[in-house]
């Protein structure tokens, strides 16, 4: 294999994984209530400004600020439920939509206020920058490390949801909420949860996206939001494979257009990711790993 | 066990139950029956505290204490011991059969009960054994009945609520689920209130029994009592 293409293999993986980080969410809130999030990709910008400002004060060890930053992205997931979400509830799907979409303008306008609309430069202390070389190519640590805690992240969460009692419960108010509640679960509480864990892995991906790229704006969470919410959709919505299928889907695709499509292409990769996404659903209106949509008792 | 008083319930702008009075004592077998859109569903989702009350009393009273409905929480209200098995049977058909009892216990702490609960369906029910691993969609309306009444037991149920359970099974497994409900409350005095548009089948299995007409009580007695009473065989009994 030629170091470009491992170097570009690398960048993919990374790139997927990011997207899967936060598709992650999507499908979760949206299996669970049949809600899109639209404030979700501001969690990421969430998480990347909590990495610059823990970085920056210097005051806890770099082992806890990822822990920290999943943390807070948890709260953060979990306020929106509170403010944005709880309050509508019962109201008819679309308000969920509207809401969504204003607490997602609320968000970026809040931190254009308190955190300023210049682009920050960002960087992780020089032993995180490290490069490695990998069959002939030279690649960064951080692309290798993305994947590796994104494959974590979804075993863990997997089998969370698999094997253990709140998990069965979360699979349960999935498909039927009202027999659910009779069982004793507390949809609030459960709906409260998958927000905080889909924010804290959005979260987690705002740090990765702000060491790798280096600068972080009050904006950012805006197009990989949308481009992760394209992900869950060309994985089915609503699946967890799914999400993290399509996440690599669109991150592989990026990368390759732009890597070997002639130059005065690569400028339109968007276009051709989205045009790969309208060709994937012609063929498969219910995404990759979705089910035909049915009636729900 | 439970009492309730001058129960007024709406749904929507709907009038649903208006002012209805009945009991139902510790170790008996209760019904209410009654025709499509009478109230009947609407009084056992209220039990369950699933629909605001809009005026009247409701108190379950367990030996744990005395738990006033409108004031309590679903969750609560399970954990005080009423449990609901609901209409349309509503397992989770994508869960496993295992996953689905589990999840009857979802509040219980004391896992080695929960596997001796489980443990008890199964014998009862060897199907559902047999197939524990195997999403619960897949079986039979007659297995998922015996499923979401296995489901309900687990939780160990004070005032076990079935709604309609009768509802698109066939005459021969209707009659085995009666008849398993009926020991059930013979051996281990599980207290039931039993909603049922077969009116006969739950009159013969009943204590006690009450018939409901858009949202009113209007005649209560023993089954036998009701069974014999020719207004009732006319309004309820004449079809089937």
């Amino acid at each position: 294999m030629s170091d470009y293409l491992i170097q570009q293999i690398v960048n993919g993986l990374s790139l997927g994984s990011l997207y899967a980080l936060v598709a992650i969410g999507f499908s979760l809130i949206y299996g669970v209530i049949r809600l899109v999030n639209f404030a979700h990709g501001d969690l990421l910008m969430i998480g990347a400004f909590m990495t610059f400002g823990l970085v920056a004060s210097d005051v806890v060890p770099w082992a806890a600020i990822p822990l920290l930053v999943l943390a807070g992205g948890f709260a953060a997931g979990g306020l929106i439920e509170r403010i944005a979400f709880r309050s509508i509830s019962g109201a008819p799907m679309i308000t969920g939509f509207i809401v969504t979409l204003s607490a997602s303008i609320a968000i970026q306008n809040l931190a254009l206020i308190f955190l300023g609309s210049q682009p920050r430069n960002f960087n992780f202390p020089e032993v995180f920058r490290m490069r490695l070389p990998l069959g002939g190519a030279d690649v960064a640590l951080i692309d290798l490390v993305i994947p590796v805690v994104t494959l974590l992240c979804a075993l863990g969460l997997t089998a969370f949801i698999r094997k253990t009692r709140v998990g069965i419960a979360i699979r349960a108010v999935a498909e039927n909420p009202f027999a659910a509640q009779l069982m004793g679960i507390s949809i609030g509480r459960l709906v409260f949860l998958v927000f905080g864990l889909g924010g804290a892995l959005a979260a987690l991906a705002g740090l990765f996206w702000a060491g790798k790229y280096g600068q972080i704006n009050p904006l950012m969470g805006f197009l990989p939001g949308l481009k992760a919410f394209l992900a869950t959709i060309i994985g089915g919505v609503g699946s967890l494979p799914g999400a993290i299928v399509g996440g690599y889907i669109l991150g592989f695709s990026e990368i390759a257009f732009v890597g070997f499509l002639p130059p005065e292409y690569s400028g339109y990769r968007d276009a051709f990711v989205f045009g790969l996404l309208i060709l994937i659903l012609l063929v498969r209106p219910q995404g990759l790993f979705g089910e035909a949509e049915q009636e729900r008792a | 066990m439970l009492r309730v008083e001058g129960l007024h319930v709406n749904r929507g702008r709907t009038k649903v139950l208006q002012g209805i009075d009945f009991a139902v004592e510790t170790g008996e077998i209760a019904t209410l029956i009654g025709a499509n859109g009478a109230g009947k569903t609407t009084t056992l989702m209220t039990l369950s505290g699933l629909l605001p009350i809009s005026s009247g009393h409701v108190t379950l009273q367990t030996p744990d204490g005395s738990f006033d409905i409108g004031a309590t929480s679903p969750v609560d209200l399970v954990r005080a011991g009423i449990v609901h098995a609901p209409e349309g049977r509503q397992i989770f058909g994508r869960l496993s059969i295992e996953e689905n009892l589990q999840l009857g216990a979802f509040l219980a702490n004391d896992k080695a009960r929960v596997a001796r609960a489980v443990a008890d369906v199964y014998e009862r029910f060897p199907i559902l054994g047999e197939r524990r691993t195997m999403p619960a969609g897949n079986l039979s309306g007659g297995e998922q009945m015996m499923l979401a009444i296995g489901r309900a037991l687990v939780a160990e149920p004070k005032l076990l609520l079935l709604d309609e359970p009768s509802l698109g099974l066939a005459p021969q497994i209707t009659e085995e689920i009666f008849d398993f409900l009926e020991k059930l409350n013979r051996e281990q005095g599980v207290t039931m209130l039993i909603v049922e548009q077969n009116a006969m089948l739950a009159l013969e299995l009943a204590n006690r029994a009450f018939v409901i007409e858009n949202g009113r009580i209007v005649l209560q007695g023993t089954g036998d009592e009701l069974l014999d009473d020719p207004a009732v065989f006319e309004a309820y009994l004449g079809v089937g």
